[in-house]
């Protein structure tokens, strides 16, 4: 194909944003994908050891959630969000970093208006409109049920 | 097979978070608050307990999962409770995340040091 540096350039200029979230895309469902597929292999083990199916969602919850915080403090989810965007960022466990991560980066403000106010930065907006429109659902349901 | 349905539904899940974040620039917080909601609400047309009952994990890790334990949550507590069940439902059905993340996050705190920036 015969064409300027210029041209070049623009074709370069058009194609890179899309294949920039084409392979953004390709990464975050290999990693959500793989953090999902590690929970369904954690609830199949709780449900072996005798759970029953509420018990093993919340173990696998709770489960995932103390490994989050564990790479968070080691440093690697960070690393994980950097590569995988919404794939570390949508599972349970970017929630969890969300909660980590400015508990640990904000303990030099004290344990009260660092640790225990920053803990709740994203975290706090999330249930505050998580249980408001659980209460909206509620109202709904007793009414309707 | 159940690995495989985890895999694809919430790879594809997550996928939908990637286009928000790199189409419409918004920030990762806004996009989580946004999950949480539409899992309350498909949650509460009993659409995502279908979609937990085909892809397990897949469907519960993400988190219109956890939204969609709240819209449970809420339910089963206006069923057995009433008219105070919608005050009590939700929160009492993600108790066992927040606290664990509570927890988990403190005990980072007292561990781990900020990284040097």
């Amino acid at each position: 194909m015969n064409m300027s540096k210029k041209e070049y350039g623009e074709m370069v200029k058009k194609a890179s944003p899309n294949s920039r979230l084409v392979s953004n895309c390709v990464k975050a469902f290999v990693v959500g994908g793989l953090i999902c597929t590690f929970g369904q292999v954690l609830y199949a083990m709780f449900g072996a050891l005798g759970a029953g199916r509420e018990m093993s969602g919340t173990l696998v919850a709770v489960s995932l959630i103390f490994l989050a915080i564990l790479a968070t403090g080691i440093g690697k989810y960070d690393d994980l969000a950097k590569f995988a965007g919404a794939g570390a960022g949508v599972p349970i466990t970017g929630f969890a970093n969300a909660v980590a991560a400015p508990a640990i980066e904000f303990k030099k403000e004290g344990y009260v208006m660092g640790v225990g106010a920053k803990m709740f930065l994203i975290a706090g907006p999330v249930i505050v409109y998580g249980t408001l429109s659980s209460m909206v659902v509620g109202l709904i349901y007793y009414f309707v049920r | 097979m159940d690995y495989i349905k985890a895999f694809m539904v919430g790879g594809a899940i997550c996928v939908l978070g990637q286009i928000l974040i790199d189409k419409t620039k918004m920030t990762s917080a806004r996009i989580l608050v946004l999950f949480v909601v539409i899992g309350v609400f498909l949650g509460g047309i009993g659409l995502y307990p279908r979609l937990v009952e085909f892809a397990g994990a897949g469907a519960s890790v993400p988190l219109p999962g956890f939204g969609n334990i709240l819209a449970k949550g809420v339910m089963q507590e206006v069923d057995r409770a009433g008219f105070i069940g919608i005050l009590t439902g939700g929160i009492k059905a993600a108790a066992a995340g927040i606290a664990a993340a509570v927890l988990f996050s403190f005990a980072a705190a007292l561990i781990f040091e900020p990284k040097a920036k």
